[in-house]
């Protein structure tokens, strides 16, 4: 098990490696003529109105709670994945369909879930265009 | 700005300066944004940004003399600028203008228009994101600009027009080599709206969006492809006939709200393509109807008209109506300059309708307006 | 990586003969090289594949594209690199300096280190693990944290916005892109990327069944299956940020997005990593529902028969030794078709970015979660009942895929034809001629 992961290590100090290599022969060659202007955060050419650390929009973080339920779900989806396939080839002790029915609840409770966000509005992203308007045409 | 910037600081949401250095800008345009992130609360253009005074430079110099200039108007359609200044010019001295210098403007003109909606409907779905229609635009403006090379000597700024007709007469074989770009360009209309009018995601991101109803687009001033996209019926070429147009078949397209409703940013781009299509239609006639004659009519050596006279006169320009109006004191310089801009009045459109807009439909919105930037303010 | 390892130690010892006493030694430079290059051979491929683009991206535009560096402008990712390290670094004065430098570092490592457990061949793979297909998903996702910390530490709003904008995005993408993959770890029971491209082959008595014919490929298992890859093919434009869902750093809306207060090298980390990401989900595609490597007609030996000498790959009915080097020319063809169909997959990624515009954030979250994310388990659970009627094994099942392979062959030719219209309503050719 260890052995098998330790050429990912490998790989990963190699390219951790390379990065910093790049990075610092980059520093060496690159030239450093800083200055007030170009050091200031980019907001298209006009100095920066505020600060960039202000309120923002909640959907986002919402996006982020819908994230840790749903993806946190399917990861434990893949275990099972695993011993339904080896409840279908008589490997495991458990029949595939109750392995299945088990599963359909799982999933079942999750998209009530699923269901409740969607009504409670959490999937609404900003303005509904065209609700509401009326086709209206006017003669000069 | 710094009172604008102040005055929303208060209410502690985020502020945020979206142009000059902007892609979807066009040009030199400043809005201070105040957004959650993605809905926006307010988009306030800084309109006077980009002034260069042109009005006050066409009171220092000689009526002939400002010609080059009203090409900065709007770069990309310097032409109608030239015009409505001639225009206006000529109203003043009460010219006549001979037929074949009246069908000259036609042309030149109608290729300016072209030349300009290229740039217009391709820079809409960049601003959305696909690069290449752009780029297939350009290309063929790139033969528009050819052609106007040929005619004057210049690709950006004409300085085509005189005051009493045009400056120089058609190059041999321009005729022949026009109709054969039109002829190149029709079929490519079709391959465009192929590529990115019919497109799903692109209906999708115009369709709805921003609707201006044919009420609020005259109350606001509104001209041009932008009124026209909001259901109001109204061309000065058809309308108010000026040049050679009285003599021109050809149809004003008007938004119907194909995808969404009248007036929405698929229809200011819908009415922008159709019109490129009557372009070509009034080009074809224009070239092959040309009569003979003289370039310009009889103009007085030294242009003085009496104090106290003025005039107004208006073109069709590719952003809408393009007014000039001229005060003459009775010497060789006009009193007042002004020109009534169709960049202008869109733009001020833009804050009214920004509240609830997402940042991505700002930047749809500015596109299908097509402003150009040194044309808001001169 | 050992069986490499241990493959090329036979060769040298036989070749070379080296004593047994140097082997550890031997093998440990070995393994570093091969982790070096495997390395070079991510950012090379990352080069190769950003001139493949811009090529594409060229003819799409109706313009040439780079062909100055190197023959065709090959090697013009070389000078771009060389030019970006020639750069000034800056960093902003606002910005939050150590995350501001630790944010481009995340998305090389999450790349290259997904880079590290796809198969080229039976052989040519850093680390199989055991939990393969998990793990990529899982390091992949390093490049969020990248992504949103670039954002946040830039202290810039348009940097802001875009970090925050990919967080949604990526995040959302991930729950239907893992999803989609599931399917093919139920066929397979194994989440080891090798064991799933493995088990895409029918019997490997016959030759018609046995290794990687497209009858074979998971993707034509089921109707379903088709969906699922579907799925898994937008859901895997989102989490690179390839058009129509370019929006962290859609650059006529944020500017440049995440990226925007970034030069030099730490900008081009994140250009190469983005370059990547559209690799790896090429190649993930290939791996579950394409089947990798697999030759047609080549059945592999088993593990099994692996660890016992004497194995074989048996192709056409010819039995081709594994240890040996005519094993090791298999290798390289079965490399070649790993690469070509995901050269293939990352065509269609290219031609769609050149193609569509962006969608609209809200249009991005409504995709997600309203369209792809049911639509994922709906497909999952019609899945299960197909294997339960229908066994990979059984005729019937192999019928079905049969005529899924030959309707997937019918799609292909539609596609291939509207092209050639397209390219050719435009009075343009093709070069060569007999392409299309």
């Amino acid at each position: 098990m260890l052995q098998s992961h330790l050429p990912l290590f490998l790989v990963l100090v190699v390219a951790l490696g390379l990065g910093v290599f790049i990075l610092v022969v980059s520093s060496l060659v690159g030239p450093k003529r800083p200055s007030a202007v170009k050091a200031d955060a980019f907001e298209c050419g006009n100095p920066p109105s505020g600060y960039a650390r202000e309120r923002f929009g909640v959907k986002f973080y919402l996006v982020a709670i819908l994230f840790l339920v749903f993806d946190i779900e399917a990861v434990f989806i893949y275990p099972w994945a695993i011993v339904f396939s080896d409840s279908t080839r008589g490997a495991g002790t458990l029949s595939p369909l109750l392995v299945v029915v088990e599963m359909v609840v799982f999933v079942g409770i999750l998209m009530i879930g699923l269901a409740y966000a969607w009504r409670k509005g959490a999937l609404e992203w900003g303005p509904e265009h065209g609700k509401g308007l009326e086709t209206t045409t006017a003669g000069h | 700005m710094t009172s604008y910037t102040t005055e929303i600081i208060d209410d502690g949401k985020m502020l945020i300066n979206m142009g000059p250095q902007h892609p979807s800008t066009h040009g030199v345009i400043n809005f201070l944004v105040e957004t959650d992130g993605e809905v926006i609360d307010r988009a306030i253009p800084e309109i006077g940004y980009l002034h260069r005074g042109i009005e006050k430079i066409g009171e220092m110099v000689p009526y002939p003399g400002f010609m080059p200039y009203t090409d900065r108007v709007d770069y990309l359609a310097a032409m109608f600028a030239n015009e409505s200044y001639a225009m206006a010019v000529e109203k003043l001295l009460g010219l006549e203008l001979p037929r074949r210098a009246r069908y000259l403007r036609v042309i030149a003109c109608e290729l300016n228009r072209l030349a300009s909606h290229l740039v217009g409907t391709g820079c809409m779905p960049m601003d959305l994101g696909a690069f290449t229609p752009f780029t297939h635009w350009v290309r063929e403006r790139e033969t528009a600009n050819d052609l106007t090379e040929e005619l004057c000597g210049a690709r950006l700024t004409y300085n085509y027009l005189r005051i009493g007709g045009v400056s120089q007469d058609l190059p041999v074989g321009f005729d022949k080599r026009l109709l054969q770009y039109l002829d190149h360009i029709e079929p490519i209309i079709p391959e465009f709206n192929r590529l990115i009018t019919g497109n799903e995601i692109f209906v999708k991101r115009l369709a709805n969006v921003v609707p201006v109803t044919g009420e609020e687009a005259i109350a606001y001033g509104l001209v041009g492809p932008n009124l026209r996209a909001s259901g109001v019926d109204w061309d000065l070429r058809r309308d108010l006939p000026y040049s050679a147009y009285g003599e021109m078949d050809f149809e004003v397209p008007i938004g119907k709200g194909v995808r969404g409703v009248v007036g929405d940013c698929y229809d200011r781009f819908v009415v922008r393509i159709e019109e490129m299509t009557q372009s070509i239609r009034i080009l074809r006639q224009a070239v092959e109807g040309l009569p003979e004659g003289e370039l310009t009519c009889k103009v007085p050596k030294k242009i003085k008209p009496p104090a106290g006279t003025d005039a107004f006169a208006r073109t069709e320009s590719a952003r809408g109506e393009l007014g000039c109006y001229l005060l003459a004191d009775g010497t060789d310089k006009p009193a007042r300059v002004r020109f009534r801009t169709g960049s202008f009045a869109a733009m001020c459109i833009i804050e009214d309708k920004s509240p609830g807009l997402m940042i991505a439909d700002l930047v749809a919105f500015i596109a299908s307006i097509d402003v150009v930037a040194p044309e808001i303010d001169r | 990586m050992q069986d490499l390892v241990s493959f090329l130690n036979s060769q040298l010892q036989t070749v070379f003969g080296l004593s047994e006493t140097l082997f550890p030694y031997v093998a440990a430079a070995m393994v570093l090289a091969i982790a070096f290059g495997f390395t070079v051979f991510a950012a090379v491929y990352a080069g190769v594949f950003i001139f493949f683009e811009r090529r594409i991206a060229g003819r799409i535009m109706s313009r040439i594209g780079p062909n100055r560096v190197g023959p065709q402008g090959l090697l013009q990712f070389i000078a771009d690199a060389v030019k970006l390290i020639f750069k000034e670094d800056i960093i902003p004065t606002s910005a939050d300096r150590p995350l501001f430098k630790l944010a481009p570092y995340l998305m090389f490592i999450g790349v290259v280190a997904g880079f590290a457990v796809l198969p080229f061949s039976h052989r040519v793979i850093a680390a199989d693990l055991n939990v393969g297909l998990l793990y990529v998903l899982a390091i992949t996702s390093i490049t969020v944290v990248g992504v949103l910390m670039s954002g946040w530490a830039s202290n810039s709003k348009w940097a802001l916005f875009g970090g925050m904008r990919s967080a949604a995005q990526l995040v959302s993408y991930e729950i239907p892109s893992g999803l989609a993959l599931l399917p093919a770890v139920l066929l397979s029971g194994s989440l080891s990327t090798q064991e799933i491209i493995m088990a895409q082959a029918g019997s490997p008595e016959h030759a018609l069944t046995a290794g990687g014919w497209p009858w074979n490929w998971y993707i034509f298992h089921s109707p379903m299956m088709f969906v699922c890859f579907v799925i898994f093919f937008i859901a895997q434009l989102a989490e690179g940020a390839r058009l129509p869902f370019d929006l962290p750093e859609g650059e006529s809306e944020l500017v440049s997005g995440y990226n925007t207060e970034y030069s030099g090298f730490r900008f081009g980390a994140y250009f190469t990593a983005e370059f990547a990401n559209t690799w790896i989900a090429g190649a993930l595609c290939v791996i579950v529902f394409f089947g990798g490597w697999q030759i047609p007609g080549a059945a592999v030996p088993s593990a099994e028969a692996i660890a016992a000498s004497g194995a074989t790959w048996t192709w056409f009915g010819y039995s081709i030794e594994y240890a040996g080097w005519g094993a090791f020319w298999l290798e390289a063809l079965s490399f070649l078709f790993f690469i070509v169909k995901m050269a293939g997959v990352v065509f269609i990624i290219i031609q769609l970015r050149w193609t569509v515009p962006r969608v609209r954030i809200d249009q991005m979250m409504t995709i997600c979660w309203k369209y792809l994310l049911p639509l994922t388990f709906a497909c999952l659970f019609l899945i299960l009942g197909w294997m339960i009627v229908l066994p990979w094994e059984s005729t019937a099942a192999l019928v079905v895929r049969i005529v899924m392979a030959l309707a997937g062959a019918v799609l292909l030719a539609l596609y291939a034809w509207r092209v050639r219209y397209n390219i050719h309503s435009a009075g343009d050719k093709v070069y060569p001629h007999w392409i299309i």
